[in-house]
């Protein structure tokens, strides 16, 4: 599949898998490493069925793992609102929303697949607490403003982090991204949407908007990841043409546009050192609180448990319907057979 | 019923509730855009509605109720399965079928408010439970995935039987909602009538639980079909159908199901309903108060 993207290229060696068919095991991984390097040099992509490094592979599979982990967890803060959405047509734009993310949730745990680990030990690893999740979700959704401000904040910093991913080196990951950022582009709209209502709205609504975004708008900053002096695998990662811009540099970006559209909501952001610095051409912020950041991500945030709890409890609780389904599926095919014989 | 058929032919991308739409590798569909092209919207209905374009009498507007109240309190039990179903797939076939039935409840409660100068929100947000008109099948708890399954199975087995016939109906807007929604509900049909074979041959434990299901949602299936002097005056109308003219195509093909599953329709005693009158099952007064709460606390408030 990789020959068949690098057509346009000139003098490409073919896919080692193919090319050395027969050949010794050092000489195997000599042509992979030379052809995946190649690749990586014409910044083309890499398929499942291709030679690539244990490395790349394990990165890769924990990264889009998490991805995927992050989709089904995040599903619970925003479904948290539905029964409550306070008019009909938010009510089914948010339902809408939730379940494009359990649809993001599959793209991802079916790329991850590909490089050779089951959804099944995926989903294992994640109710066992073995895998992570974007911490953002530890965070409570505590009022309605809390739809708009996680669309707007945490939906729009996940745009500027994914549609850089969209060119990932790694082609499913890459495609995947594709269909997921026209959605998502969707959701910030709806999340800006709803605080610029209440924002406009009564007094009530437009504090509950302001205090929405108060809380949502650091925890949504940190989503970046450390800064790059504290990032250790940033550096590989771009090497290996997954990670385009460095977390400050995707940071930085995101302060600027979100600097921008408050103005429109009529809002402000909770930063009174935001700025945008002539000489290095960069929106700068105020300190965070990498500290936090820590501490939610060893496990000692507001929701954790409690998100984990409701994987785990829907998981065990569904356990009876997938065995029934693998079941009859496993009976219809013994009866097939016995048709056909 | 052959499952190999019903897999390659059943509901195509439920996700954006066209066949086909999935094998077509159409990078652009998206979950949320569930209406296909330019099939009617609800806003479209309160536009006409507003600019007098639409107007139901207020027999038409009652029985509106009755169907909006059905699919709109469906639609809330349906929604809390997001995020807690047995496996991603249906989180994402749930949710559908609870949009698809939101949709409905829009449509067929922005049509019903013509009659009294209300919105489809004054009417889903600001009526107290006595005003509500859902008959007590789509009020009961979803209970465990058969549970949900028997009702889901029940309903869209009586909405694509009602829907469909009220496709011819004389009232305009009544016929075009139906027409969008006998669709949808075609494929809840196909989803509900998997599973119900699937539960009932798979393990012991799902055949138990399926045949627990059906015992807990059949005692309200008679209250749908039950005629009154509203369905009778709009049957004379043309503009509906009497429910019990429904009941021999609905026993028919349920039952058609029921013994491939090999399951009996479960003999239990039928409850009295009176959901049409305003009377209601212990369950309506939880789902209402957690619907309303943030609307009513800021009354007059747009959202």
């Amino acid at each position: 599949m990789a020959a068949q993207n690098l057509q346009s290229v000139p003098d490409q060696p073919a896919a080692p898998q193919e090319a050395n068919a027969g050949q010794g095991q050092g000489q195997l991984e000599a042509d992979g490493q030379a052809y995946f390097d190649r690749v990586m040099a014409d910044d083309s992509r890499i398929e499942p069925k291709d030679w690539m490094p244990a490395a790349y592979r394990k990165t890769l599979l924990r990264q889009i793992s998490q991805h995927a982990h992050s989709e089904i967890i995040g599903m619970q803060p925003e479904a948290n609102w539905i029964s409550r959405a306070p008019s009909l047509k938010r009510k089914a734009i948010l339902m809408a929303k939730v379940q494009d993310e359990a649809g993001h949730g599959l793209y991802l745990y079916s790329a991850a697949e590909t490089l050779g680990q089951s959804r099944d030990q995926m989903m294992d690893d994640l109710i066992a607490g073995k895998a992570r999740y974007s911490s953002i979700f530890n965070y409570p959704a505590l009022t309605w403003a809390d739809m708009g401000a996680i669309g707007w904040l945490v939906d729009g910093a996940a745009i500027c982090n994914q549609v850089p991913l969209c060119r990932a080196s790694y082609g499913p990951y890459g495609r995947a991204m594709v269909r997921i950022c026209k959605e998502e582009s969707f959701h910030q709209r709806q999340g800006f949407e709803i605080l610029l209502e209440l924002s406009n709205g009564t007094p009530a609504q437009k504090q509950m908007a302001q205090d929405a975004v108060n809380r949502w708008y650091a925890p949504a900053l940190m989503m970046f990841g450390p800064p790059d002096d504290d990032s250790p695998n940033s550096k590989q990662s771009m090497a290996w043409n997954i990670k385009r811009f460095s977390n400050d540099e995707l940071r930085s970006r995101f302060v600027g546009m979100m600097v921008e559209q408050v103005r429109v909501l009529g809002l402000t952001l909770p930063d009174s050192e935001v700025r945008f610095n002539e000489d290095t051409r960069k929106w700068e912020h105020g300190p965070l609180d990498w500290n936090e950041f820590k501490e939610v991500l060893a496990g000692r945030g507001p929701c954790n448990s409690q998100r984990l709890e409701r994987r785990r409890q829907a998981h065990d609780d569904g356990a009876w319907v997938r065995e029934a389904a693998a079941s009859y599926a496993a009976k219809q095919v013994n009866k097939q057979k016995e048709y056909a014989a | 019923m052959n499952p190999e058929t019903q897999e390659t032919t059943g509901h195509g991308d439920i996700s954006v509730g066209v066949a086909g739409a999935g094998a077509s590798g159409d990078g652009s569909a998206s979950a949320t855009r569930i209406t296909p092209g330019n099939a009617l919207r609800p806003e479209d209905i309160a536009l006409e509605v507003r600019t007098g374009l639409a107007r139901p009498t207020e027999d038409v507007a009652e029985y509106a109720l009755r169907l909006g109240d059905d699919a709109l309190i469906l639609a809330q039990r349906l929604g809390h399965w997001i995020s807690r179903a047995p496996e991603l797939e249906e989180d994402v076939a749930l949710g559908n079928i609870a949009l698809d039935q939101l949709g409905h409840a829009r449509s067929f409660l922005s049509y019903a408010g013509g009659a009294w100068d209300k919105s489809e929100d004054d009417l889903a947000y600001f009526r107290r439970e006595h005003e509500f008109r859902s008959a007590h099948l789509f009020e009961q708890p979803n209970g465990d995935f058969a549970v949900t399954i028997a009702r889901q199975f029940v309903v869209s087995y009586y909405q694509f039987e009602l829907y469909r016939r009220l496709t011819e109906s004389t009232d305009a807007t009544i016929a075009a909602i139906a027409a969008k929604a006998v669709k949808e509900v075609d494929y809840h049909r196909d989803h509900s009538a998997q599973w119900v074979l699937r539960l009932a041959g798979g393990t012991d434990e799902s055949r138990r639980r399926m045949i627990n299901g059906f015992k807990l949602i059949w005692p309200y299936v008679g209250e749908l079909f039950v005629d009154d002097a509203l369905t009778t005056r709009l049957a004379e109308a043309g503009a509906a159908v009497e429910p019990s003219s429904l009941k021999a195509d609905f026993d028919r093909l349920t039952g058609e199901v029921l013994k491939e599953a090999g399951l009996e329709v479960p003999d239990v005693p039928a409850a009295p309903g009176g959901g049409r009158r305003g009377q209601h099952s212990e369950h309506l007064g939880y789902i209402l108060a957690e619907m309303q709460v943030l609307a009513r606390e800021h009354p007059g408030a747009s959202w």
